[in-house]
């Protein structure tokens, strides 16, 4: 492997890892990051003529860590010298620790705007840029830039430390945490090709496993990981294809048995969370490639349960539509209509629900005036279309 | 039904943007743009040289009064609008959520009086 191959492999493998080292002590985020990207800049000089050190990322630390310091002499008006380590010799212990969980408590401290916290971990932890980020958030590059570094130099000014909280934060915390990171896979819109989903995983699979005692960050990387696997088989042709009708041949059959690992696992704590229940939803959904049906019974006691311990929304009509197949197209209409009307009446997924289920009953006028509402709320292209298509089809 | 989104921001947080940032914010409006079209929404849309480059115009007594600078001095000024045709509000606030100038900003939709007259 070349050295620019190297250096970039380390990039992307290690960003966040060094990122935390080096701002875990001084707090500053930007610092760290111009002193990484200057000893990225010295890897490609150097390297490419003395051979590439035995241990990179060691290297790339005491680099950017002589950086900080040459800085801070220079501010101080100390003589300073431009030096790089030495080969042979990497001062630093091959696996020194990794900060990045502390580094994600940091971006999802309840001092720094909640609407950050996810762009700020993508920036720090994977190193994603401010232009791809303001593309995922529909926001413009500048504002989003802007923004980071405010929320950097707040860190920094404030003195937000980088540890993991204690016993009586943690719950809290980790909630923004795992918030943070399903963030960052809830991104679609316009489905773009270049959305941050495989960073989200990465996200979710780095936090289960620096957190795996935690059932919640298993809960969450399964979660993801199943939602990830089904990637291909989302939209054909431009039209979304609901998640029962999907090619289980398109589903990338690794992922699922990686992601239904982790939920067994994080199940076995005994201490049932939202993004346990979520995953095991996709579970049941997933298992119809083994066994070629789909398991509505079981959907219908897990969105029962969903709803009645973390009730929202879109949990009542999930848990509605569940209904309509395990039972009847009229017991979803009942569950339908429990829902507050005024929230239900302006909900997309509500008023499309219940357009399937009054086209199922033979009321076609009513489903198509519903579909039509449900259209005009509808931003998403491919969604857009497949309601068109079962709009069509009423006609 | 036609509705229009005035689209205000705070200048002060464009102040240091280079002409690639503009190109940038440019492409990620064009994106919105073509949602809007591919929906069958769109009607029209402007972007606006600031506001401190604005000239106001009145008639006071029969002449003509030209003044330089915008009607209203605000911290958050308008930048630019969007018209949609959309069913309902609850549409066009699906849409002006999707605007960019949500995000750093303020979108003000209103709907149009033309065929209430």
């Amino acid at each position: 492997m070349t050295a620019d191959a190297r250096a970039a492999e380390v990039a992307r493998a290690s960003y966040g890892k060094l990122i935390a080292i080096l701002a875990s002590r001084t707090r500053d985020i930007a610092a760290a990051e111009d002193a990484l990207a200057d000893a990225f800049a010295k890897a490609l000089t150097t390297w490419p003529d003395q051979g590439i050190p035995a241990n990179p990322e060691a290297w790339l630390v005491t680099t950017a860590r002589n950086r900080l310091t040459d800085h801070q002499r220079r501010a101080a008006k100390i003589d300073y010298t431009d030096e790089v380590p030495e080969m042979a010799q990497p001062n630093l212990q091959p696996d020194f620790p990794d900060e990045r969980l502390k580094l994600m408590f940091v971006c999802a401290h309840p001092a720094i705007d909640a609407k950050l916290h996810t762009p700020l971990m993508l920036q720090t932890v994977l190193g994603v840029d401010a232009d791809r980020i303001g593309a995922a958030f529909l926001i413009s590059p500048t504002a989003m830039a802007q923004r980071l570094v405010r929320a950097k130099v707040k860190i920094k000014a404030n003195a937000i430390p980088f540890l993991i909280p204690d016993e009586t934060l943690l719950p809290e915390r980790l909630s923004a945490v795992l918030e943070a990171v399903y963030g960052a896979h809830a991104l679609d819109w316009l489905d773009g090709e270049d959305s941050l989903a495989g960073e989200a995983l990465y996200l979710a699979w780095l936090l289960a496993e620096l957190m795996p005692d935690q059932p919640e960050t298993l809960g969450l990387a399964a979660l993801i990981g199943f939602a990830q696997s089904r990637h291909a088989a989302r939209i054909q042709d431009g039209m979304l294809v609901p998640l029962h009708e999907q090619d289980t041949a398109l589903w990338e059959q690794p992922l699922i048995d990686r992601a239904a690992a982790m939920l067994s696992h994080a199940q076995k704590a005994g201490k049932i969370g939202r993004f346990q229940l979520e995953a095991a939803i996709q579970a049941v959904h997933a298992h119809r490639a083994t066994t070629g049906q789909t398991d509505w019974h079981a959907l219908l006691q897990l969105h029962t349960a969903l709803v009645t311990l973390y009730p929202t929304l879109g949990a009542a009509v999930s848990q509605a539509a569940a209904a309509a197949r395990a039972i009847s197209p009229a017991e979803g209409l009942r569950l339908l209509d429990r829902i507050e009307p005024t929230a239900a009446q302006r909900f997309q997924p509500a008023l499309a629900t219940r357009a399937y289920l009054m086209g199922e009953i033979g009321e076609a006028q009513k489903a198509i005036a519903l579909y039509d509402k449900a259209i005009s709320l509808t931003t998403e292209t491919p969604l857009r279309r497949y309601l068109q298509a079962k709009r069509a089809a009423l006609t | 039904m036609r509705y229009t989104f005035f689209l205000y921001s705070n200048p002060a947080d464009f102040a240091d943007m280079t002409p690639e940032d503009w190109a940038k914010e440019k492409e990620v409006y064009g994106a919105y743009i073509g949602a809007l079209q591919e929906a069958g929404v769109f009607v029209d849309t402007d972007w606006l040289h600031p506001a401190h480059t604005a000239t106001t115009v009145s008639l006071a007594d029969g002449e003509t009064r030209i003044q330089d600078g915008p009607f209203a001095d605000t911290k958050e000024t308008l930048g630019g609008f969007f018209i949609v045709d959309v069913p309902d509000l609850d549409a066009a606030l699906a849409w002006a959520a999707k605007c960019p100038a949500a995000a750093y900003g303020k979108v003000e939709v209103r709907a149009s009086a033309m065929d209430s007259v």
